[in-house]
């Protein structure tokens, strides 16, 4: 009896700092994620190159972010919220990329000297001419 | 988890500025855009770790709808890229 008294008591780690070592680890992932998107908007040669790195980079830190919010408040509701964001965010940015970079190419944004492959390019571009394959007949005049 | 907070928004607001240079230098129109999109991007992120740091909870509704109108807005110069950018001979 007198050695198991004399045995110094177990420390103990709460809930909470727990809680707030795993969303540190998310929280600090995510911002070297979005670190990597701003500094690629300055380093890359081309606007397409820009485009997909940042918007893409962007989205997963993010992501990372919101999740490390959600562990940290442990309840409900953050999580409904927050995942409405995230579900919102991941299906807007890739679409916006594309609409961006297919307006960019109608526009006639010039490419990096480095590029291969322009050929399908081109043939893309035919095969898909917005002005005449989405606008209906009635209001062509 | 303030300090790694207090951390964590001070680099996001570095990555603000850094968004604002291709906002500046940007030569083409659809560079501006993005760039655009990155700042709405890591403001979002600030405006959802202040949550955290103020213990306001209000500040995540904020959040859900600046996320909406932010993305909508870029979709929208997109779209007017698409229609309006072509000249006609």
């Amino acid at each position: 009896m007198l050695i198991t008294w004399c045995i110094p008591a177990k420390k103990k780690i709460s809930i909470m700092t727990l809680l707030e070592i795993i969303s540190s680890v998310f929280i600090i992932t995510g911002t070297f994620f979005m670190l990597i998107s701003s500094i690629g908007l300055i380093r890359l040669p081309d606007f397409y190159i820009r485009n997909s790195a940042s918007t893409k980079a962007l989205a997963l830190g993010i992501g990372l972010i919101l999740f490390g919010i959600v562990v940290y408040y442990n309840q409900i509701e953050i999580f409904i919220e927050l995942s409405a964001i995230f579900f919102f965010i991941y299906l807007i940015t890739p679409l916006s990329a594309h609409i961006i970079a297919r307006a960019a190419a109608k526009s006639d944004v010039k490419f990096w000297e480095k590029t291969q492959n322009l050929q399908a390019l081109e043939e893309y571009r035919k095969a898909s001419d917005v002005e005449e394959n989405s606008i209906p007949e009635e209001n062509k005049k | 988890m303030t300090i790694v907070l207090y951390v964590v928004i001070s680099i996001l607001c570095i990555n603000l500025i850094l968004s604002l240079y291709r906002f500046v230098k940007g030569p083409v129109m659809p560079d501006r855009i993005v760039a655009l999109d990155v700042f709405a991007g890591n403001l979002l992120a600030i405006l959802a770790l202040y949550a955290i740091v103020s213990d306001v909870r209000e500040f995540i509704d904020i959040a859900v709808l600046f996320s909406l109108i932010a993305f909508a807005g870029t979709m929208t110069f997109a779209y007017y890229m698409v229609y309006t950018g072509k000249k006609k001979d």
